[in-house]
């Protein structure tokens, strides 16, 4: 029966599909195969083959061009436009450590996911514009091939903001920013508002902003995704532990001694262990987030006396000022029914009957010096860059900060929006750039 | 037999009819195709790099070949006005134009149209019907040139997304008729956006794949545009009868 059927199968080629036979093109599991004739041929030969070389493949690379300390949204999207944007395919290692590959704690899966350029500063409205049009082309700039297109469940809502009497010179002049710059931004009087939204309030207000276009929410675990599976570099889960710098002094114009260092080595520590790969690196981008004040503290900033510029440290703390205890991500219920729905009720009379549903609670970076993001490499420890900071702006304006640090570091300056009002100096100077609009 | 053959061709089918190996995965092709017709391709391109590569570079000229047909005609509005200019975009990309008391202008089948709207600088145009046009969110720059549209017919367009819809408010004040029919990448967010539109009397959001709940959303519309008529969708679609309702078998006996 068996040899009547083979030589007929045989004679039409591969092209026909048999009855019980697993004949048909491609479609077989061609890596299930290969890896049960391996398994067979190794149970054949005696014995198992010996480890002349220890397993190292859950450790990170020993070297490394650059090292990203954090894996949240700033992190990948600083290791994609280095990819993006360097000269030679190919020509720059980067390894991106990140604490917790689960993102339980991480400050962009716990986000709204809001993007908005109600903005008072210039550069914050760039950045938004500029991740406004990152996220809408999101299939052209992270596309992969074989994947299926990232859909960010994008919801096109603008934000509004109300404005007191003694506020609306403030909003009118940030306005005229905004609409300098390219944003769609309207003003309201308080009968149009009344037209437009007849639920609210409008007891109090004098002018109300709209976004009209480029604003909304979205989801941020689907950048982070698309983020992950486009980028080619290494990722590594572990933390680090230690930097190991080398120092350099040198005189400057006015005969002072100025100790600079550079980070030459991080140690990452595996979860769970003791060991630790050490990595060499020339560039350390510190995007840790609400942790990052612990990163920049063990490469030494910080450590000096205060009121010098070694004295400075960066100034990110994982709270914000009257919001709850950030010793753990537990929701504190209360803070709700006794901050914010009394506003909200007085607001629009119809959330007075209002039950929360669900809550959830995260860290924000928040810069408490200005909270504003901090942009560029520390002054003396010269190849640690920062990208943090953003005080509950960093989801959005993530592509455009990723893209700065990027130019910083391949052609040295910024190219194409102009981030020098967010370097580091600015802690030492004592120089604000205070952002009026904080979301 | 047939599905077989199937499994070797190196071209996956593209929704709308036109075949390249440069399209992204997954989008609109239902899942049991998927399966069958591009294991070979897809096999491919996870094994060789160069197929991955050339796969990426056609999808990357796909996208370019969009973005030129979208391009902006700020030079044409400069010379012959906005009208004239917003006409030529939609007429070069296959849709037809109708100015203020004149007939339909379309292209033919070789995409030739007749040049005697230049002349009509200064005759708004009315209605525009961009049916299966590539028009995306950059090429809206043109049609906003269009200051009295009142008719808009967006069927089938398939770049038009939620980003477009968000961008449709300029012409809020004479726009009246809108069609959003079978376009594949509008979901109701996008539709909540149309609230601008209030002087819109029509509005057709038949044939919508990525909206999730048709029959819900055609009553949000409703409550969110008191004036316009809502057409496309049976607010009735998926709601089963409850088990009060079964309607009643009237040949079973009644007991007397």
């Amino acid at each position: 029966m068996i040899r009547r059927v083979l030589p007929h199968g045989l004679g039409r080629g591969l092209l026909t599909r048999r009855p019980g036979t697993r004949r048909g093109g491609f479609s077989l599991d061609w890596d299930g195969k290969v890896s049960e004739i391996k398994k067979k041929i190794k149970s054949i030969l005696p014995g198992t083959p010996c480890d002349l070389l220890p397993d190292t493949s859950h450790l990170p690379p020993e070297h490394s061009d650059v090292v990203i300390v954090g894996g949240g949204v700033l992190g990948l999207s600083v290791a994609y436009w280095l990819k993006k944007l360097e000269n030679r395919q190919g020509g720059m290692r980067v390894l991106v450590v990140e604490r917790d590959h689960t993102y339980s704690q991480a400050s962009t899966g716990l986000s709204v996911g809001g993007i908005c350029q109600q903005f008072s500063l210039p550069e914050n409205i760039q950045l938004s514009l500029f991740s406004a049009s990152f996220l809408r082309n999101i299939n052209e700039y992270l596309a992969v091939t074989n994947a299926p297109p990232l859909d960010l469940q994008f919801n096109p809502s603008g934000y509004l903001l109300l404005a007191s009497e003694k506020d609306a010179a403030a909003m009118e002049s940030n306005v005229k920013v905004q609409k300098q710059e390219g944003a769609k931004v309207c003003l309201m009087s308080p009968d149009q508002l009344r037209n437009k939204f007849p639920w609210i309030n409008t007891e109090g207000v004098a002018l109300a902003s709209y976004g009209m276009e480029n604003e909304g929410w979205f989801d941020p675990w689907c950048l982070l995704h698309g983020l992950r599976q486009k980028v080619g570099v290494f990722f590594c889960q572990g933390e680090v532990t230690r930097f190991v710098t080398s120092s350099q002094h040198m005189l400057t114009t006015d005969d002072e001694m100025v100790t600079l260092k550079s980070i030459h080595e991080v140690h990452v520590k595996m979860d769970h262990s003791l060991e630790y790969q050490p990595v060499e690196c020339a560039i350390v981008i510190n995007a840790a987030g609400a942790w990052s004040a612990q990163i920049a503290a063990l490469a030494g900033i910080g450590k000096g006396p205060p009121g010098t510029l070694q004295g400075t440290k960066l100034p990110v703390e994982p709270r914000k000022e009257e919001e709850p205890d950030p010793a753990n991500l537990e929701v504190d219920h209360d803070f709700f029914q006794e901050k914010v729905w009394p506003h909200l009720a007085l607001r629009v009379p119809a959330f007075e009957t209002l039950k929360v549903q669900t809550a959830w609670a995260g860290y924000y970076d928040y810069n408490t010096f200005d909270q504003n993001g901090v942009v560029g490499p520390h002054p003396l420890v010269v190849n640690m860059y920062f990208a943090t900071g953003f005080s509950g702006h960093g989801l959005q304006q993530a592509p455009g900060v990723g893209r700065a640090v990027a130019e910083m570091i391949l052609e040295g300056s910024f190219q194409t929006i102009d981030l020098s009002p967010f370097l580091f100096n600015r802690f030492y100077l004592g120089e604000k750039t205070q952002e009026n609009n904080i979301m | 037999m047939a599905a077989s053959w199937l499994s070797l061709r190196l071209v996956a089918p593209m929704w709308n009819g036109t075949r390249g190996i440069h399209r992204l995965g997954g989008a609109v092709v239902p899942e049991g195709n998927q399966k069958k017709e591009r294991t070979m391709l897809q096999f491919l391109t996870d094994h060789f790099y160069d197929v991955e590569a050339l796969r990426g570079y056609l999808l990357q000229r796909e996208m370019c070949k969009v973005h030129l047909k979208n391009r902006s005609f700020t030079w044409l509005e400069e010379q012959h006005g906005p009208y004239s200019a917003g006409a030529f975009f939609i007429l070069k990309q296959g849709g037809a134009v109708k100015f203020r008391d004149k007939e339909w202008i379309r292209p033919d089948k070789y995409g030739h149209f007749s040049p005697e709207f230049w002349n009509f600088r200064e005759v708004p145009v009315e209605a525009v019907d961009a049916s299966d046009c590539e028009i995306n969110y950059e090429g809206l720059d043109n049609l906003l040139l269009l200051k009295e549209l009142q008719s808009l017919s967006l069927q089938r367009c398939p770049h038009v997304d939620d980003w477009c819809l968000s961008r449709l408010y300029p012409l809020a004040d004479s726009l009246q008729e809108l069609s959003l029919a079978g376009c594949p990448r509008v979901s109701e967010r996008g539709l909540a956006c149309l609230h601008h539109l209030q002087n819109l009397r029509r509005l057709d959001i038949s044939d919508l794949p990525a909206v999730s709940n048709p029959g819900l959303t055609q009553i949000l519309v409703e409550e969110m545009l008191p004036n316009c008529q809502v057409v496309g969708v049976d607010w009735a679609e998926g709601l089963k009868l409850g088990p009060e309702e079964q309607p009643q078998d009237t040949a079973s006996p009644v007991p007397a």
